[in-house]
């Protein structure tokens, strides 16, 4: 049966598609493919080099040899001499708030989707709802409320209010029904396991795939966020990376190369975990989106 | 078996047991999805009721607020011509950037899963790329790719003789030191009030294509292969393939992802931020405040100019409200508009 699908597929390919069509679709494939690559092989380069040798025609599109210079000069007083301080912060934020969500978001999902308890519908309904809340609505008002919690210079109003979030729990609620099968979690209950112990031990290791897509789009969104660290986060100690960077941009005269190598340490780590992850990651982002 | 022999007493008295227990786990129930609706008490609806409430006020932040009724609002519609032009960026950037991102990331997946392509995990992944790297960086990166001397992407243009094709009469042309007078000119991106907002457009769509482009994929794999082999078996060619099967069955993808972009693109704030002025700026938005959006002048109206009569947290309070209106607005005649769609039967 498989192999039949698999062979006619290959039959309509040879027969449908003729070499003008294929060589165009692939062009155009390979283009936007280079256009998307590019700027990533272009930080590679340009943090190689003073701005002096950046500034020049052609630009430089092989590597160069200031990348050291430009290093010591990042960390130096007059740039961001808390460079290595912002990326632990970011990394410590990222990374409990990862932990957090996994956490909160598969307990949820496993009760909306193997619980008919009272009122689950419109509850998940409500949930759903609230994702079409736009963030702007909520950034001054939950600034005064993180002001009163005297939360104001910590890392709790970026790690506490989104741990349990909806569209974490909305993406675990579908991948838990459709993965773990309720024979299952009978059994143990008959066996006198209590349920969180049924999430602990029994759902948990089912659902580890659609865990680590989660985490992975969980880590990521945290160690790229921007505009509410911006706005908590005021002394440079405490800064997240994005947030170091970005004082960086606004310190006029700062060498060119200087500012991209601390990009590229803002997105190198993340993109190596991508492309490690990729298939896996992209399995397990289409299986939670179309359910 | 065993239940046949039970008397009328035991079976009420299992009844009863079974209930207990089933109670006993909607409390376990309750416990395990508390946690969303307490945070979202706190952090999203109490932040909501309180913004409403802010916008009827002005407030510095310190000194006790002052009730003004619909006074934000009325000047904020009537005479702040500042936020006008940021609505009117927003939506400029909406229409150039997020409608060619999600009609290219819809052709790219169709592409992918046609059939006809090999190496896709490749493709996808390249695609994807962008979207995992920070918009602060991204930012960093392309104010030096659009550098007007001496950037990549106008070198490209001399190089390739695109450059001849930008008039020299608009008073935008800008010439390189060495540019002879028939290379024609270069095009200054980011201080041109003209081309700023192309240029945060095409980094929009550069960073967010891929993202689009895999849920869009997702819709694709789940519609049925057969339907296409039997239109293929009927004589069909790719594009009525494109627009009579698969756009009709992707219609709860695209409306999901439209409405989701439509939310994304009116509070657009990291990239036009490390593109048009920075964090510090005192006239956001660059040349002409033609890189200023909607959410940039809330934030520094709240959180910068925040002195005085000039503003204040109720002021940009205002500001968020009629934001979500243009969203509710946009998304409400989008889904109107695709309901009286032909195509769907």
């Amino acid at each position: 049966m498989a192999t039949t699908t698999l062979a006619r597929n290959r039959r309509n390919r040879d027969r449908l598609a003729g070499p003008l069509t294929m060589t165009f679709m692939y062009s155009f494939l390979a283009l936007f493919a280079a256009v998307s690559a590019f700027p990533f092989y272009y930080m590679l380069v340009t943090s190689t080099y003073r701005t002096k040798d950046i500034l020049v025609i052609p630009p430089p599109i092989w590597f160069g040899n200031s990348w050291m210079e430009n290093y010591t000069q990042l960390l130096d007083k007059g740039s961001l001499p808390y460079f290595w301080t912002a990326v632990t912060n970011s990394l410590s934020i990222a990374s409990l708030h990862t932990v957090a969500v996994l956490f909160f978001c598969s307990l949820a999902g496993y009760g909306f989707a193997k619980f008919r308890f009272p009122g689950r519908d419109a509850m998940f309904a409500f949930l759903i709802a609230t994702l079409m809340v736009p963030g702007a609505l909520g950034l001054i008002p939950s600034f005064i409320v993180m002001r009163s919690l005297g939360w104001i210079e910590t890392w709790y109003p970026l790690i506490i209010p989104g741990m349990a979030n909806a569209f974490g729990i909305f993406w675990m609620r579908q991948y838990i029904e459709s993965a773990i099968p309720n024979d299952m979690m009978d059994a143990a209950r008959i066996d006198g396991a209590d349920e969180f112990r049924i999430y602990w031990g029994i759902v948990v290791p089912v659902i580890t795939p659609a865990l680590g897509a989660l985490a992975i789009l969980t880590f990521m969104g945290k160690w790229n966020e921007f505009q509410f660290p911006l706005l908590i986060l005021k002394a440079q100690e405490t800064y997240t990376l994005p947030v170091a960077l970005s004082t960086l941009r606004s310190l006029r005269g700062t060498e060119i190369g200087v500012q991209i190598l601390g990009s590229s340490i803002a997105i190198i780590p993340i993109l190596i975990v991508f492309i490690l992850a990729s298939r896996q990651f992209m399995a397990g982002l289409t299986a939670g989106a179309v359910k | 078996m065993a239940s046949s022999t039970f008397s009328t007493a035991e079976r009420a008295l299992q009844d009863r047991r079974t209930r207990q227990k089933e109670v006993k786990r909607n409390a376990w129930a309750y416990v395990f999805v508390s946690p969303f609706y307490l945070l979202y008490a706190i952090f999203g609806f109490f932040p909501l009721v309180y913004g409403l409430w802010l916008s009827l006020h002005t407030w510095d932040g310190i000194s006790p607020m002052v009730f003004v009724g619909f006074n934000n609002y009325i000047k904020l519609i009537t005479v702040d011509e500042l936020w006008w032009q940021a609505i009117y960026n927003t939506i400029w950037l909406f229409v150039v950037a997020t409608i060619p991102q999600l009609s290219l990331a819809l052709s790219l997946a169709f592409i992918i899963n046609s059939g006809y392509v090999r190496f896709k995990d490749f493709f996808r992944a390249a695609y994807f790329m962008p979207f995992v790297a920070s918009a602060v960086a991204v930012g960093i990166l392309f104010t030096s790719l659009f550098g007007s001397q001496y950037g990549m992407i106008n070198f490209v243009f001399t190089a390739t003789g695109l450059a001849k094709y930008f008039g020299t009469e608009a008073g935008e042309c800008y010439k390189w030191a060495f540019m002879s007078n028939n290379m024609g000119c270069v095009i200054d991106w980011l201080q041109s009030a003209l081309w700023l907002k192309p240029s945060i457009a095409l980094i929009i769509i550069w960073q967010w294509t891929g993202y689009s482009m895999i849920i869009f994929l997702a819709g694709l794999q789940s519609i049925n292969l057969e339907l296409y082999e039997a239109a293929r078996v009927d004589g069909a060619s790719t594009w009525d393939i494109f627009v009579k099967i698969t756009m009709p069955l992707m219609q709860g993808v695209i409306l999901f992802q439209v409405v989701t972009s439509i939310i994304g693109a009116m509070q657009n704030f990291d990239i036009p931020v490390m593109l048009a002025g920075g964090t510090q700026s005192s006239a956001p938005g660059g040349t002409d405040h033609a890189g200023l959006t909607a959410m940039m002048q809330l934030y520094w109206s709240a959180f910068k100019y925040n002195t005085g009569s000039k503003s204040g947290f109720g002021y940009a309070s205002a500001m968020s409200f009629i934001l979500f209106l243009i969203i509710v607005v946009f998304s409400f005649t989008y889904n109107r508009a695709n309901g009286q769609n032909p195509t769907e039967n």
